[in-house]
C-alpha cells in the first residue's frame, strides 16, 4: 500500500483522513481540532514563508505545518 | 446529614477550576499552566445540613494516561470511592472532549456533564443539542457559563438536585464498541472476573487487561489480595493473541484500534449533537489577500504601524491632559499638608516623592495603553492575528519556535506584559517559554517615545521637515528591525541551549472573521488589560517613589546618596560609551521605562524630584553641556532596546512562568545583550 500523506495533497483537492501517524501528544493536538478518521480536508492556501498550509477541517480553517501534514495518512475517496 | 463525594474532571483549559472555585468559595488560581500542581484539591459545598466535598482533578485528556496528572486523575476516577462525577466540558471544542466523556461512561459510575463555556462556543457559532447529547449518552447534562454567576448558580443547583436523588450507578448501556476481535475477549473476560468480588467496573478492567496495562492489574491485585491474572484468564489472553494474529493486527496496535473506537463514537455523537454554522464566502477573498504573497507582508506592516502611529500621536493629548491634573492635585495636597502642619520633610518626601513618581507613571502609561490594547484587540476581534501568525510561521520554525510568537511580539509593542501573558496561547511550554524570555527585545510603547526624542535630537536635527520626518521614521524601523532581529537570534539561542528541543507540532486555527464590536472591546479591553497593567505598576512605583527620593534627598559626607550612586557606577557605564548617570537612571528607571529619561534630568539638575524637558532643544542643549556625544546617544537607544523588563513585565513573567529562574533569565539575556553590543561599539568608537 502506498502511504498517502495529507502533505501530498493538492490545493482545493478533497481528502479523507485513514490514519494519524504519530505519537500521541500531536496526535491529541489535532483530534482536538476534530482531525479524526474519515474527516474530509481539504488543503486552500500555501504561507508566503512556506513550511505551512491551511485546510477546511469542518469547516474552520485550520493552519498545519506540513511536518505534521506528512504524518496525517489520506486516501482520496472513502 | 448527608456527605457526598464529587469528583470534577475534564480537559485542561475548559474552566474547571473557575466551577470549582465557585462551588467550593475557595480562592485557589486559575492557572493554566501545564504541570503545576500534581494533587487533588479537595473543596467543600455545603447545602442545608449537608457537605459535599468537591475533588478538583487534574486536567485530563484521556484515561489513558500520558502524564503524571492524567495518571493522578485516573487513580481517583477508577479506583476511588465517591458518589458521582462532574465531567466539564468544553462546548466549542466538545469533539476532543466527548473522548474522556466516554472513557468516563466506560468505568461506569454515575456521570454528570457540564457543558461549558456555551457563551464562547456561540461566539464560534457552534449550537450543542443538550437535549440530544443527553439521550445519547444517557446522562444529565448541564449548561454553563463559568463568566456568568447565575449559570453557576443554576450548574449547583442542579448539582445538589443530583446528590439528593443518586441513582442505582450501574448502567447496561455500553459507551463504546470495540472491533469483534476485542469485544469478543471481553466478553469472555469479564465473565471471568465476576468469581473475583472486584470493586472496579468489569468490562473496563478486561479492557485493560487485553491492553497488558500492568500497572493496573497490580492496582487491583493489591486491592483484593489476590492475583486475578489465573489460569483460565491466561488462557483467554492466549486465544486472544491467537486472534489478533490471524486477523493481522499486531499486539502493539491495540491501543491504537481503542482509541479509534473512542474517535468513532465521538464523532458519532458529535454529528448528531453539534451544528456549526456555515464559514462565509467572503473569508476566501479576504484570506487571499492577507496571505498573499505580494501583499501579505505590506499589508501586515500597514496594520501594525498604523495602530502604533495612532497611539503615540493620540495619547500625547491625554497624557499632557493628566500631567496637567495631577499638578493642580499637587498644589491641593501640599496645602492640605501644610494646614495639617505635617512636617515639611514629610510632606516633601510624599509629595516629591511618592505623589510624583506614581501619577507621572500613570500619566505616561495610562493614555498608550488605553488606545494602543481596544485598537490590537480590535484587530483580533476582526480575525486578523491568526493570519499573521499563518504568514510569518516558516521564519519561528527556522528558529525553532512557534508562529503565534509573532502575536506576542506584535502585543510587545504595545506593552511587554501583555505580551507575555498573550503567550499562554502557544501549547508548547518550551516555545511559550522563548516567547516569554525574548519578549522584551520587542520595545514598548513607554520606550518610544525617548527613542523618538534621542533620534531626533542626535541623528536628524530639530527642523520639522518632512525630509527629517522620513529619515526619523526610518531611523525608528531600524532600531525596531534591530529588536526584531534580536527576538529571532536568542530565540534561536535558546531554542539550541537551554530551551532545546524540535519545533513542536503547529495547530493554528484560522478563525473566521467578524465585525468587531467596538464600544463593547474598548471597554472590556480597559478593564481586562489596561487597568490591570496599570495597577501592576502603581504597586511598584510607590516604594519606588519613595526609593528614588530618599537617595536623592539624603547626604552622605555633604553629597546625595545619588551622587554618589552615580559616580560609583560613572567608570563602569564609561565601558559601555554612557555615564554614571544612564546607569543609574536605568536602575532606578525599574518601575516603568518612561520615568528613565526624567531621572537622568534629574540628575545633571540635581532637582530631587523628575523634571521633564520644555523642549527639545533645551533638553539637547542640557544633554551636549553634560557631555553626550552622538555615541552616547546610540549607547542610549541600544540600552533602552536591550535591558531587563520593567518592574511589571518581571512580575508578569514570574506569574506566568511560576519561576524566578525564568524570571532572572528574562532579566539577564536582554541585559547582557545590550551591554555586550555597546561595549564593542564603544570599543570601535574610540579606536576610529
Amino acid at each position: 500500500m502506498n502511504k498517502l500523506s495529507l502533505k501530498d495533497i493538492l490545493i482545493d483537492e478533497k481528502a479523507y483522513v485513514l490514519k494519524i501517524d504519530t505519537n500521541s501528544d500531536i496526535k491529541r493536538r489535532l483530534l482536538d481540532i476534530g482531525l479524526s478518521r474519515n474527516t474530509v480536508v481539504v488543503p486552500l492556501f500555501n504561507s508566503l514563508s512556506g513550511g505551512i498550509r491551511a485546510y477546511k477541517i469542518r469547516n474552520s480553517i485550520i493552519a498545519l505545518r506540513d511536518s505534521d501534514a506528512a504524518n496525517i495518512l489520506v486516501r482520496r475517496t472513502l | 446529614m448527608k456527605k457526598i463525594k464529587i469528583g470534577l474532571a475534564g480537559n485542561p483549559n475548559v474552566g474547571k477550576s473557575t466551577i470549582f472555585n465557585y462551588l467550593t468559595n475557595s480562592n485557589q488560581h486559575t492557572g493554566n499552566w501545564a504541570g503545576k500542581t500534581v494533587e487533588n484539591k479537595v473543596g467543600i459545598m455545603k447545602n442545608r445540613g449537608d457537605t459535599y466535598m468537591i475533588y478538583d482533578l487534574p486536567g485530563t485528556y484521556s484515561l489513558l494516561p500520558h502524564s503524571e496528572e492524567e495518571k493522578v486523575a485516573r487513580d481517583f476516577l477508577v479506583f476511588e470511592e465517591y458518589d458521582f462525577n462532574v465531567v466539564v466540558c468544553d462546548a466549542s471544542s466538545l469533539l476532543r472532549n466527548l473522548n474522556l466523556v466516554l472513557q468516563l461512561k466506560e468505568i461506569n459510575k454515575d456521570l454528570v456533564l457540564c457543558l461549558n463555556l456555551i457563551d464562547e462556543a456561540k461566539k464560534k457559532n457552534v449550537v450543542v443539542d443538550r437535549e440530544k447529547l443527553e439521550e445519547m449518552l444517557g446522562i444529565t447534562v448541564i449548561e454553563c457559563c463559568a463568566h456568568d454567576k447565575s449559570s453557576l448558580k443554576n450548574l449547583k443547583n442542579e448539582l445538589i438536585k443530583h446528590g439528593n436523588n443518586l441513582k442505582n450507578k450501574s448502567s447496561n448501556q455500553v459507551a463504546i464498541v470495540y472491533p469483534e476481535v476485542i469485544e469478543k475477549a471481553i466478553n469472555s473476560l469479564s465473565f471471568r472476573l465476576l468469581n473475583y468480588n472486584i470493586p472496579v467496573n468489569n468490562r473496563w478492567l478486561a479492557l485493560n487487561i487485553l491492553r497488558g496495562d500492568e500497572v493496573i492489574i497490580d492496582k487491583v491485585n493489591a486491592m483484593i489480595g489476590k492475583n486475578i491474572i489465573d489460569d483460565e484468564i491466561i488462557k483467554i489472553l492466549d486465544d486472544f493473541k491467537f486472534c489478533l494474529l490471524q486477523e493481522d493486527i499486531l499486539i502493539n496496535e491495540i491501543d491504537d484500534i481503542i482509541v479509534d473506537a473512542i474517535n468513532d463514537r465521538a464523532n458519532y455523537i458529535y454529528e448528531h449533537v453539534v451544528r456549526v454554522g456555515k464559514a462565509s464566502f467572503k473569508e476566501k477573498y479576504l484570506d487571499r489577500i492577507f496571505t498573499s504573497k505580494v501583499l501579505g507582508i505590506p499589508i501586515m506592516l500597514l496594520f501594525l504601524g498604523l495602530i502604533f502611529l495612532l497611539t503615540i500621536k493620540i495619547s500625547n493629548y491625554p497624557s499632557e491632559w493628566l500631567f496637567s491634573l495631577f499638578a493642580k492635585l499637587e498644589e491641593i495636597l501640599k496645602g492640605c499638608l501644610v494646614d495639617l502642619r505635617v512636617p515639611k520633610i514629610i510632606s516633601d518626601m510624599l509629595i516629591n516623592g511618592v505623589y510624583k513618581v506614581t501619577t507621572w507613571v500613570i500619566s505616561v502609561m495610562l493614555p498608550p495603553m488605553m488606545i494602543f490594547f481596544p485598537l490590537f484587540t480590535l484587530l483580533e476581534e476582526f480575525g486578523y492575528l491568526p493570519r499573521i501568525a499563518f504568514n510569518l510561521d516558516g521564519v519561528f520554525r527556522r528558529c525553532s519556535s512557534c508562529g503565534k510568537q509573532s502575536l506576542t511580539m506584535a502585543m510587545g509593542f504595545g506593552c511587554n506584559c501583555v505580551g507575555i501573558t498573550g503567550a499562554r496561547i502557544i501549547d508548547s511550554k518550551r516555545e511559550r517559554l522563548i516567547a516569554i524570555l525574548t519578549n522584551c527585545f520587542i520595545p514598548c510603547n513607554g520606550k518610544f517615545p525617548t527613542i523618538i526624542a534621542i533620534i531626533t535630537m542626535f541623528f536628524v536635527g530639530l527642523n520639522t521637515s518632512f525630509k527629517s520626518l522620513i529619515l526619523s521614521t526610518g531611523i525608528l524601523l531600524l532600531i525596531v528591525l534591530l529588536g526584531v532581529f534580536m527576538t529571532f537570534l536568542i530565540s534561536k539561542v535558546l531554542s539550541k541551549t537551554l530551551l532545546a528541543g524540535y519545533p513542536s507540532s503547529f495547530v493554528l486555527e484560522l478563525t473566521p472573521y467578524r465585525r468587531p464590536r467596538i464600544v463593547k472591546t474598548f471597554i472590556t479591553s480597559i478593564f481586562d488589560r489596561t487597568l490591570f497593567v496599570l495597577f501592576r505598576a502603581i504597586t511598584v512605583a510607590i516604594p519606588a517613589g519613595f526609593i528614588i527620593w530618599l537617595l536623592a534627598n539624603i547626604d552622605i559626607g555633604g553629597v546625595s546618596i545619588l551622587n554618589n550612586l552615580v559616580n560609583f557606577f560613572d567608570p563602569f557605564g564609561r565601558l559601555f560609551g554612557v555615564d554614571g548617570v544612564i546607569i543609574v537612571a536605568f536602575i532606578l528607571g525599574f518601575p516603568a521605562n518612561e520615568i528613565i529619561m526624567p531621572i537622568i534630568l534629574m540628575c545633571y539638575l540635581n532637582t530631587g524630584t523628575l523634571v521633564e524637558y520644555n523642549s527639545l532643544i533645551e533638553l539637547k542643549t542640557l544633554l551636549i553641556d553634560n557631555g553626550w556625544t552622538i555615541m552616547t546617544a546610540i549607547s542610549v537607544i541600544i540600552l533602552f532596546i536591550m535591558h531587563y523588563p520593567c518592574s511589571t513585565a518581571c512580575l508578569t513573567i514570574k506569574k506566568e512562568t511560576d519561576s524566578w529562574w525564568y524570571t532572572f533569565l528574562a532579566c539577564l539575556i536582554p541585559t547582557i545583550c545590550g551591554l555586550l553590543i555597546c561595549f564593542v561599539i564603544n570599543m570601535f568608537g574610540t579606536l576610529l
